[in-house]
């Protein structure tokens, strides 16, 4: 699809993805000077990213495995339509049930349909993104019904009724403090931050829910066409509570979750824990088959499985289907400079990091999140880290040129750029253009040959860090003298002057 | 053994000393150094920023001007990634340039990695003045290259009087990335406060920086918070223990 029509198409009355912060500068600001932000994100993302390494490290070759994923997964999006239809086919052979939604409100209506026809009033819900995405809690409570979160982290950000800050880790922007404030105001009960009391105190509350839930909401890590399963990997239990307990149990995935056949799941089970959180295995990994059969004891009633659009048919047809790739590990969060010093909340939606700065403009529009392909170093390093390899700067680049040529890059930018190509294309021109630099930037005071001021264009790289002062003489000039003399050393003058 | 310099528009103007530092490192080892003077840009900042025409442009030109050249060096690390990762791609539908294109990635190397590979010089006879305690900083671009950390901490530490410190998340990119240091100064400006501080906590005298626009940012940054050490490209350090001479009395 070309650029333009992407960007037109991308901008749908109703976004696609619900945005939380819609100013990217003022949040990133207030961020970056956020030191105790900055020293907890080290304590976990940065350190997550370590227990990555290692655990990749120990594997025979990751890389080959990393590649082996990537290309599993290209196939199944490249064949998408096949892979699906076999999914629902092979679902609805095991005695389950498949819903499409083109869309968030079609995903939240079918649920609600769902439990209103299976007379459910209490949802246990374990943790998903796509339920983020479709913002599942508010459509349910607006029809009456209650739902609960049962993952800890989703569970504070319900009670606090804030939103997510990381992929796998929500609460990572959440202190002790803040979290035990929360619960003493919510289960009325005096103060304490002692992180097991909090657990607890969340615990004997979930435990009484799980009993009592009518239905199960859960996501769905890989979903595995050949023989109808879905699979979720959590750490917490509370996936296999939601999943089994319940009456209903309603899986939720994105359409790009599948995957071809049960071979397939190992490649993609080795690398999400290592990727995710430096584990070899999540502590619970379930492999769900359809509902209860007859003469089981255990297993829900009714087995159904929402496989969800959103946009994402929008996006596989364009020159982002790599995307479609990502398993939400959060390996390229932790691993990303900039996260570390913004945190989640700051890229606007639920979907944060490197791999949000390319999904968020996808789902709701170039124009809409204009900063994200441009708040980046393109330093590489989720590229590195991720284990299905999207190679995320390279995309982020892609998104800057379709910025440029949809208009959405400014006038004067596309001129500044037009101008500074045709000075590199000469001698002469390069020449003069690095005279004028110099002539004009040694006229700033300097402190030890570095600028603490400039205005302009270049104001923001001083209202950062100082900027250097030119030397007298460019290495031209003293490779002409070095030639000349042959037999110059290096001492020649300080490194500024 | 014939090798051209491509300086780089920021080592050019901003840090002629590492282009000096560069040419005595290859001419002490025996290279014929010739500095082709029509060079300009390599179009990094193009098409990083979504230009890529403009860049193609330029690349064309690069390979031009280095036409006749056996080896290309340049000392900054992601002016040779931008060569090598993307020159291929923007004449992809160019069947007469990009085979051209190709073969200029070929010729195109690092300066350390032209150093271990090429060139596969020893330092273990040559030792600084001064007891110098470098720690190093892994530049972004030059990871692509395979160049990172390793094989230039090796080689340095080969050097006598040269004392490697590691550096804390050596490996966390300083926040330079070209225009967005001035597009987004606050988010760039925490992250390289942050490498100031790691590098500080190193103790170390010297930073090894091996690219004009990271040295460019933590230098700055150094110099505005306080920095405890001086950053320096590889080749400054070594064309220091250079000209200190062989050192046979050592070990």
């Amino acid at each position: 699809m070309p650029a333009a029509e992407l960007h037109k198409k991308a901008a749908p009355p109703r976004l696609a993805l619900p945005v939380f912060v819609p100013d990217f500068m003022a949040s990133a600001s207030a961020q970056s000077a956020n030191e105790s932000l900055h020293t907890a994100l080290d304590n976990s993302v940065t350190k997550k990213d370590y227990s990555r390494r290692t655990m990749l490290a120990a594997l025979p070759d990751a890389d080959a495995l990393r590649a082996l994923a990537g290309n599993i997964k290209r196939h199944t999006l490249d064949h998408l339509d096949y892979y699906l239809e076999l999914l629902g086919k092979n679902v609805v052979a095991h005695g389950g049930q498949v819903h499409f939604a083109a869309d968030s409100q079609q995903a939240n209506d079918l649920v609600i349909a769902i439990a209103r026809r299976t007379s459910s009033h209490l949802i246990v819900k374990s943790k998903s993104m796509v339920s983020e995405e479709m913002e599942l809690n508010h459509a349910l409570e607006a029809a009456g019904l209650e739902v609960v979160e049962t993952d800890l982290g989703e569970f504070i950000l319900q009670v606090d009724q804030s939103h997510p800050s990381h992929l796998v880790m929500p609460v990572i922007h959440m202190r002790a403090v803040e979290i035990g404030k929360v619960f003493a105001a919510h289960f009325k009960v005096p103060y304490t931050d002692d992180p097991p009391t909090l657990a607890e105190m969340a615990r004997v509350y979930l435990r009484n829910r799980f009993n009592e839930a009518d239905m199960g909401i859960s996501g769905v890590n890989f979903a595995i066409a050949e023989t109808g399963s879905v699979c979720i990997c959590t750490n917490e239990g509370n996936g296999r509570m939601c999943t089994t307990r319940p009456r209903i149990h309603v899986a939720i995935m994105g359409m790009e979750k599948v995957i071809p056949a049960m071979e397939d799941l190992p490649v993609f089970l080795k690398l999400l824990a290592r990727s995710a959180s430096g584990q070899t295995l999540t502590q619970y990994t379930n492999i769900i088959t359809g509902p209860k059969r007859p003469g089981e004891h255990d297993g829900p009633e009714e087995f159904h499985l929402i496989i969800m659009d959103n946009g994402r048919s929008r996006i596989l047809a364009g020159d982002y289907r790599d995307t479609l790739r990502c398993i939400r590990c959060g390996a390229c969060l932790n691993a990303c400079p900039i996260y570390r010093k913004v945190g989640g909340h700051t890229y606007g939606s639920i979907y944060p990091g490197p791999i949000g700065a390319l999904i968020t403009p996808l789902f709701n529009g170039l124009a809409k999140h204009k900063h994200l392909p441009h708040a980046s170093s393109l330093c590489g390093a989720c590229y590195e880290a991720c284990p299905v390899k999207i190679n995320i700067p390279e995309m982020l680049i892609l998104m800057r040129r379709d910025q440029v040529r949809t208009g959405i890059a400014s006038r004067a930018e596309r001129w500044i750029f037009g101008l500074w190509t045709w000075g590199l294309r000469h001698r002469w021109s390069y020449w003069l253009g690095q005279a004028v630099q110099r002539l004009v930037l040694r006229r700033f005071p300097a402190k030890d040959q570095w600028i603490a001021k400039l205005p302009g264009p270049v104001a923001g790289w001083t209202r950062a860090r100082d900027f250097p002062r030119p030397p007298r003489h460019d290495f031209r000039y003293l490779w002409k003298e070095h030639q000349a003399a042959k037999k110059t050393t290096i001492g020649r003058g300080q490194r500024h002057e | 053994m014939k090798v051209s310099l491509f300086i780089t528009c920021l080592t050019d103007l901003y840090a002629p000393t590492v282009g000096m530092a560069v040419v005595k490192t290859l001419e002490h080892f025996g290279c014929e150094v010739d500095f082709p003077a029509d060079q300009t840009c390599c179009g990094q900042p193009a098409f990083n920023n979504g230009y890529p025409e403009h860049a193609r442009d330029l690349a064309r030109r690069m390979i031009e001007v280095f036409k006749k050249s056996d080896y290309i060096v340049t000392p900054s690390g992601s002016c040779c990634a931008m060569i090598r990762d993307h020159y291929p791609h923007l004449f992809a539908d160019d069947e007469v340039r990009q085979p051209e294109a190709l073969e200029f990635v070929g010729r195109t190397y690092e300066f350390i990695e032209f150093l271990t590979k090429i060139l596969k010089v020893d330092l273990t006879a040559y030792r600084l003045p001064e007891p110098v305690d470098f720690t190093y900083h892994y530049t972004c671009h030059l990871r692509g290259l395979e160049m990172t950390g390793d094989p230039c901490i090796n080689l340095l530490r080969q050097i006598g009087n040269c004392r490697f410190v590691p550096l804390e998340k050596a490996e966390q990119c300083c926040g330079f990335g070209g225009t967005f240091a001035t597009k987004y100064p606050d988010i760039s400006g925490a992250i390289v406060r942050d490498k100031v501080q790691c590098g500080n906590r190193t103790r170390a005298h010297v930073m090894i920086v091996n690219d004009g626009g990271c040295a460019m940012n933590i230098g700055g940054a150094g110099h505005r918070y306080g920095s405890t050490f001086a950053v320096r490209h590889a080749a400054e350090l070594i064309a220091a223990a250079l000209e200190g001479g062989q050192d046979n009395a050592r070990r």
